[in-house]
């Protein structure tokens, strides 16, 4: 099931989500609600759009577990980049 | 030696990663990549938690409708790449040459629209430097008060003209690619280059998703 499925991921599917999440990222960043509410969800739906290309597209959801673990190296490094500098303002 | 064992032997994994070497290399790339593109959103947000003077609301100086819709491009040309590679997967040659070309166009057309952006936000006054910003905004006089200030515009600069390049540099290399299926160069067995240059490009898009939304929506 799995082998069919790598060979003919629902692409068109992963491309409506992609989509219809764009459009709702657009109308929700006009909504009136509280800026930190606002940023939460936007970002939510970014990373939400983000993972779903990465796992389908780059077929990362295919990949051997070392080539996960390669892929994902960078995020917490990207994390401890962004929070030692913003404690400067701090 | 045959084109078959040269491509076999490039596709043969690097021991320990089940992966073969050229798309292990592009990974890596990749990821450096990530740490690229991170300091510039890290720059970003620290600027404007810093300045929150220098920022407007969304949709208020930036185009958010032209910009939806060159996300809504960038995310078909994923599509048509990753058909690509599914064509030459089954050894549907026209398929590979008629997705990879669809591809170029697609990015191209979003470079051009990002480029028709910049001349109508500079002509607003919407500039990356210091002297001449005099952000009015959208459909505003031009003798309007200025909105937001000059980091807005730097930051706005960096981050999209850094993506631009990146789009720009897939799309010449996909040029090379089409050439390349035109004469045949990738089968079943060999579709490395297909592979690879399909992991550039969704990494590309990838990076917009995140840069729509900080950029544009935030």
């Amino acid at each position: 099931m799995e082998e069919q499925e790598q060979a003919h991921p629902r692409y068109i599917l992963i491309f409506v989500i992609l989509l219809v999440l764009t459009l709702a990222e657009v109308g929700y960043a006009f909504l009136d609600l509280p800026r930190i509410v606002l940023a939460l969800g936007l970002i939510f739906m970014a990373v939400w759009k983000a993972v779903l290309v990465a796992m389908y597209y780059m077929h990362l959801k295919y990949e051997p577990r070392r080539l996960w673990i390669l892929a994902v190296s960078p995020i917490p490094l990207a994390f401890i980049l962004v929070l030692a500098v913003i404690t400067e303002f701090r | 030696m045959s084109q078959a064992a040269v491509a076999t032997m490039d596709r043969k994994p690097m021991p320990g990663m089940k992966v073969y070497n050229m798309k292990l290399g592009m990974w890596v790339f990749l990821l450096s990549e990530v740490m690229f593109f991170t300091s510039l959103i890290g720059s970003y947000l620290i600027m404007r938690f810093a300045h929150p003077d220098h920022w407007t609301d969304p949709g208020v100086v930036l185009n958010v409708p032209l910009t939806a819709v060159n996300t809504f491009l960038l995310i078909c040309s994923s599509v048509t790449m990753v058909k690509a590679f599914s064509a030459i997967q089954n050894g549907d040659q026209k398929g590979l040459k008629n997705w990879l070309l669809a591809t170029i166009l697609i990015g191209a057309s979003f470079v051009g629209i990002q480029g028709i952006e910049y001349a109508a936000l500079s002509g607003e006054g919407f500039v990356a430097a210091l002297d001449g910003y005099h952000a009015v905004g959208r459909g505003n006089p031009h003798e309007g008060p200025s909105l937001g200030g000059p980091l807005y515009g730097a930051t706005f600069y960096a981050m999209t003209g850094f993506h631009g390049a990146h789009v720009s540099i897939g799309v010449l290399c996909l040029i090379f690619v089409y050439i390349k299926a035109l004469r045949g160069g990738y089968t079943e067995d060999n579709l490395a280059g297909v592979e690879v240059i399909g992991l550039y490009w969704h990494f590309v898009d990838l990076v917009w998703i995140l840069l729509f939304t900080i950029v544009y929506l935030i």
